[in-house]
């Protein structure tokens, strides 16, 4: 017997309401207060920046709604779970299923040949191997990098891997994905086509995304702004 | 100097053409926001006949108003060649306005943070219209888009370096 896909399983009520909501998050590492009273409220199909200097707490912040991170103090709020207290599995089971993740350098496995990482998602799901890599190559064959779906990361372009990066990000169509600065190791022409392959395809699926980025062109591909200063949140505005 | 008469010269380097015609293909290639108006057209090819730089070709009257059909003489393409190899002077042109507000927040005792705030708001928002314009339009338009996103993205990148630099600024200013 198959286990169900993550399509398959129980997911957040549709509700006129936010998808995600933090709520005065505290996070120190040491001395060092990272996060101090930051808040976001994400909304289905939203895509928010998350924008701010280095060092400003920005990735934290992303860590911590990820659930990847706990927070000292706060509640962060995904579909009516209270993410801060959730145990373990249940987080581990939401970053597999509901939670795609799209970093810098891509972070492929690289042993294993792109539609094999594209599928990986799938598969620690559950899925058998042939129906999981038939929906990789289609995937990265939306993302226009169906060829290279036989090599392994180390054969391709920066562009290509973060493309790769990107499938994999999405194959499990999350409810939100978190990129943390995607396009920072790719050259401007890469890392656009990059943006609009992930934002494109984000709001196609319905997907909301939070975009971790301290650069302005990339901040404008999401629907607004939040900045990250000193570990606080300042949200000025921007609409669609 | 307006790229107009330029762009006139090289469009008629091309082929000879009406003034009709020619007012449409600049559109298509550079009006960006509103098509040109026939009289900035006509006055300006009425200033390249005076310059020497176009030279009317035939005369059709028909049923309706005369119509000139134009061409660049070699003075014209001499011009647009000048023309296209002159490099353009930069122009810092926002900072002026926006350094001063900053200064005089801080001379007034008035917060500074507030302002870079607004302004980067505001900022993001032409390039969120400018981003999405960029995705609907064709190569022209990314090129075009991409050009004013580059020049906003300068004016933030200094908003960022003031807004991190604001207590020196403060300092210094108060300090004078």
């Amino acid at each position: 017997m198959t286990r169900p896909t993550p399509r398959d399983r129980p997911r957040p009520e549709d509700t006129d309401g936010p998808l995600l909501t933090a709520y005065g998050l505290n996070k120190a590492f040491g001395l060092t207060q990272a996060l101090s009273t930051a808040s976001l409220s994400l909304g289905r199909g939203e895509i928010v920046a998350l924008m701010g200097p280095s060092g400003s707490g920005k990735s934290t912040f992303l860590h911590c709604l990820a659930g990847v991170v706990r927070p000292d103090a706060g509640r962060i709020d995904y579909g009516g779970v209270d993410l801060t207290h959730a145990p373990d599995p249940r987080l581990s089971a939401l970053r597999r299923t509901e939670f795609g993740f799209l970093f810098q350098f891509g972070q492929l496995v690289p042993e294993l040949p792109c539609v094999e990482n594209v599928a990986l998602p799938l598969r620690l799901n559950g899925q058998r191997r042939r129906p999981a890599e038939r929906e990789a190559t289609r995937m990265l064959e939306r993302l226009d990098v169906g060829d290279v779906a036989r090599k392994r990361p180390g054969a391709c372009s920066g562009g290509q891997g973060q493309r790769v990066a990107v499938a994999r990000a999405l194959i499990t169509r999350p409810r939100v994905v978190f990129a943390d600065e995607p396009t920072g190791a790719l050259d401007s022409l890469n890392g656009e086509k990059v943006l609009r392959l992930l934002t494109d395809t984000a709001r196609e699926s319905g997907a909301s995304v939070v975009l971790v980025t301290h650069e302005p062109r990339v901040a404008a591909y999401a629907d607004r702004e939040v900045i990250v200063r000193d570990g606080r949140t300042l949200d000025i505005g921007g609409g669609r | 100097m307006s790229s107009l008469g330029p762009a006139f010269l090289g469009l008629l380097e091309n082929r000879p053409q009406h003034g009709y015609d020619l007012k449409h293909v600049y559109d298509e290639h550079f009006a960006t926001q509103r098509p040109l108006a026939y009289g900035q057209v006509y006055a300006t090819l009425s200033r390249l006949l005076k310059n020497g730089l176009v030279e009317v070709t035939a005369t059709e009257t028909g049923g309706g108003p005369e119509r000139k059909r134009y061409a660049v003489t070699d003075a014209g393409v001499t011009d647009v060649e000048q023309w296209l190899g002159r490099p353009e002077s930069p122009a810092p042109y926002l900072q002026s306005a926006l350094y001063t507000k900053v200064v005089l927040a801080l001379l007034t005792g008035r917060p500074a943070e507030g302002i870079l705030d607004v302004q980067r708001a505001e900022h993001l928002q032409q390039m969120r219209e400018l981003t999405r314009r960029k995705a609907d339009g064709d190569l022209g338009d990314q090129l075009i888009c991409d050009h004013a996103l580059f020049h906003l993205e300068a004016d933030l990148r200094w908003l960022e370096l003031t807004a991190a630099r604001l207590d020196e600024l403060s300092g210094e200013v108060r300090g004078r």
